[in-house]
């Protein structure tokens, strides 16, 4: 170890001692302050977001290959950490209105960071777990963080148990491929495999296990039953925060594991992650037709982007493909970001102190109300669909193109159908917002509606000139496939 | 080498050989003649009230889920003290920092009043 | 050798029936108690597989605090007596069917080494999995995962007691 292994990590450390400081600064601050800690917790992702921007662009090992710093790594950071100052934004007011407000939301918010922060770096299976677990407990803990009320109960155990149980798969996984190879270590599975062809089986069982726990996190079909609860259960801050973060860290960790350590296998788990990917697409479409609740609503739309980003694993397989799968999935993994968080922002500025104002109902008239949060909503529900001029419809362009490529022209077809289905749900939500009359209930709260605007230009902007992200996206290489 | 923990060995058959003895003696010698007050649920002189087991405070769950974390991490000591030596002053900081944010979390809890006792 | 094999078979008798009494027991107590009796035969197979560190990290920590924990969120629950609780229809196929699963992928793991090894396995040196090279990796090697787990460690305090500790009495 030497001071390059420290200075590789140095986005990680400086997060994860800011958050150990801020537990114990917030223990000094009065419980009617606690704005400071949150600022502080924001200067914190910052001065990380600073330093990580400095380093982009470097490739390089540390801690004898645990720690693997290459451009896909930081552009994950950059998207982990930038999603972490728009979450403290959103929780801001939220918490305070609702009444849960504790410093140590924003102290557990690092340490999700900090996990998140861990997989897109992870170079080893172990580090893989342990980010896996770093970045889960928090989010456990942040989805009962309205307790005693009944619903964030319910979503903390739930999330907490089916969490467990993908921990469970996870670890297991990992024991079997170290039986089969001897290694934890992502290139040591690569070489080992490559060199003896020994325990094909083995090593086969133990990725499908780690698919199938990383499944879980991820919320893919069938993997996704505990999703639709715990969004709804959650603080819809925290939802805001676990449907963007969570899913990115997830796929930061499926597509380096899987690219990195079992390219060999791709033969088998490219045909699985297909299927997946299907059924995600078809059953979160589907699904999110019949919810009343936007937070229901939205936590299916959520699992059917989850199989439109991991549509671009089975590309990926094919090493000709490679290079643009994985560019098309960091841009949609950005767009997705983007979008959602405004939607959930809008979400947070129209659910009422007791829980309410969350159907969808709720949002008629709101183009008469708040003309702005109205065309900002409508932006967001086209990008989800898929529409131009937004962000989300150059993410799926791409994301389809990549599969196409790949030969896959099959399941591109069924990402096109479900997505003209998905606009069925999307459109309502407009609809309800411009052509029904109502009096919608909105607060307006400086910080939140600052993440409403930042994130609706975003949109807009990323949708209209998307070359500059493309550009960073597609020199954002996984240093394993570097030629 | 198995015969390394003979001594263990040892001393578990006797600790279990111990207790059953005990409790066999008892049982063989000690008089017992039942009547229905002594059978009776004792609770000081009381009438018994309600179920004989209550329901516990969460506090022992959180005082044990505290007891858990330091015992890991007590668990980490022994294996660094073993080769301190050779892993000199590296070996040092490194569990000087473990130790340092598990120091945070306790003062956490003491600050919090998770040690307390209402 | 046969010393070994002596010990194997006495061990793993008294955790498959400590591990059977622990399921059929109607009081979750008695189940707790069974459970600390399976922990300590398991840890002893431990010891007879040279990894004595992991032994005493089972007996420490699994028998020992993690058998607390169990205790007391039985009594914290009151369900120290469960009453005949109803099983879902499909639980015991489904248990014999994974159970076999394990097995049969026990067996293929076991026969395949063997097979691949010419019919006799090599055992791990006998430093192995002692305290000492357990340090020596821990704290080079895996020096991350190391320091990750004291987060991680941190974060299930605080956690703990951001989940039960009331804020709006009493404390800050």
């Amino acid at each position: 170890m030497d001071t390059r292994d420290l200075i590789s990590i140095l986005p990680l450390l400086v997060l994860a001692g800011w958050a150990c400081l801020l537990l114990l600064i917030d223990l000094f601050v009065p419980r009617d302050r606690k704005s400071i800690t949150a600022i502080l917790a924001a200067i914190g992702i910052s001065v990380a977001l600073v330093i990580n921007l400095m380093q982009l662009g470097e490739v390089r090992q540390a801690f004898n290959g645990m720690i693997v710093l290459d451009g896909f790594a930081s552009l994950l950071i950059t998207l982990f950490l930038a999603v972490g100052l728009i979450a403290i934004a959103q929780a801001y007011d939220y918490i305070k209105r609702r009444g849960i407000e504790r410093g140590e939301y924003y102290s557990l918010l690092l340490f999700t960071l900090c996990g998140m922060l861990l997989m897109a770096t992870a170079g080893d299976l172990i580090v893989v777990f342990l980010a896996l677990e770093l970045l889960s407990i928090p989010l456990y803990v942040l989805a009962g963080f309205a307790r005693p009320q009944l619903e964030s109960e319910e979503a903390a155990i739930k999330y907490f148990l089916l969490g467990a149980f993908a921990s469970g798969f996870v670890v297991y996984g990992i024991a079997l491929i170290f039986g089969a190879t001897g290694t934890t270590a992502l290139d040591g599975i690569v070489a080992s495999f490559a060199a003896t062809q020994e325990n094909p089986v083995l090593l086969l069982v133990g990725s499908g296990m780690i698919l199938v726990g990383l499944g879980f996190k991820v919320a893919v079909v069938p993997f996704h039953m505990w999703t639709p609860d715990v969004y709804h259960g959650a603080p819809t801050a925290v939802t805001a925060f676990m449907s963007v973060g969570a899913k990115a860290g997830g796929f930061a960790a499926l597509l380096r594991v899987f690219l990195a350590a079992f390219p060999e296998l791709s033969a088998a788990w490219a045909p699985m992650a297909m299927w997946i990917a299907a059924l995600t697409m078809a059953w979160g479409n589907i699904a999110a037709i019949a919810q009343k609740n936007i937070k229901r609503m939205l936590a299916y739309s959520s699992i059917a982007h989850a199989g439109y980003i991991l549509m671009a694993l089975p590309a990926a397989a094919n090493p000709t493909v490679a290079p643009e799968a994985l560019r098309a999935v960091l841009f949609y993994l950005f767009g997705y970001a983007i979008t959602n968080l405004g939607a959930w922002g809008v979400v947070v500025a129209m659910e009422k102190a007791e829980g309410g104002g969350l159907a969808i109902e709720d949002y008629s008239g709101l183009s008469n109300r708040r003309p702005g949060f109205a065309l900002a909503m409508a932006l967001f529900m086209l990008s989800l669909t898929g529409m131009p001029p937004t962000v989300g419809f150059i993410g799926k362009f791409y994301i389809f193109r990549a599969v196409i490529d790949a030969d896959l022209i099959w399941l591109a077809l069924v990402g096109v159908i479900t997505s003209l289905i998905s606009a069925y749900y999307y459109l309502r939500v407009i609809v309800v917002m411009y052509m029904r009359s109502g009096e919608p209930e909105t607060r307006s709260e400086s910080w939140l509606n600052a993440t409403v605007w930042l994130t609706g230009l975003g949109t807009i902007v990323f949708g209209i000139v998307p070359g500059p992200l493309l550009a960073l996206a597609s020199q954002s290489w996984l240093s394993s496939l570097v030629p | 080498m198995p015969s390394d923990y003979l001594p263990i060995a040892v001393l578990i058959v006797l600790a279990t050989a111990v207790a059953f003895i005990a409790i066999l003696i008892g049982h063989l010698f000690g008089p017992r003649r039942p009547t229905v007050k002594k059978s009776d649920t004792y609770e000081s002189g009381m009438r018994p009230i309600g179920p004989g087991t209550r329901r516990m405070s969460v506090h022992f769950y959180l005082v044990a889920v505290l007891f858990i974390l330091f015992d890991i991490e007590i668990i980490f000591l022994l294996p660094w003290a073993v080769v301190l030596r050779e892993i000199k002053i590296l070996g040092l900081i490194e569990m000087v920092i473990f130790v340092l944010v598990l120091l945070v979390g306790f003062v956490y809890a003491w600050k919090k009043g998770a040690l307390e006792w209402e | 050798m046969t010393l070994d094999l002596i010990l194997f078979f006495g061990i793993a008798f008294i955790a498959v029936v400590s591990a059977i009494s622990m399921l059929i027991s109607r009081n979750a107590i008695y189940s707790a108690l069974f459970l600390v009796l399976n922990f300590v035969a398991i840890a002893s197979l431990y010891l007879l597989l040279n990894a004595a560190f992991i032994a005493m990290v089972q007996v420490t920590v699994y028998a020992g605090a993690i058998m607390v924990l169990f205790l007391f969120v039985i009594m914290l629950l009151g369900a120290e007596r469960v009453e005949t609780s109803p099983s879902l229809p499909w639980q015991l196929p489904v248990a014999i069917l994974l159970g076999l699963v394990l097995v049969a992928e026990f067996a293929y793991v076991l026969f395949g080494k063997v097979a691949q090894a010419g019919g006799e396995l090599t055992g791990v040196g006998e430093g192995f999995g002692s305290p000492a090279s357990v340090g020596r990796m821990l704290f080079d090697q895996y020096l991350i995962p190391f320091e990750v787990t004291s987060i991680l460690l941190l974060v299930a305090m605080v956690g703990a007691i951001v989940l039960t500790r009331d804020d709006r009495k009493g404390s800050r």
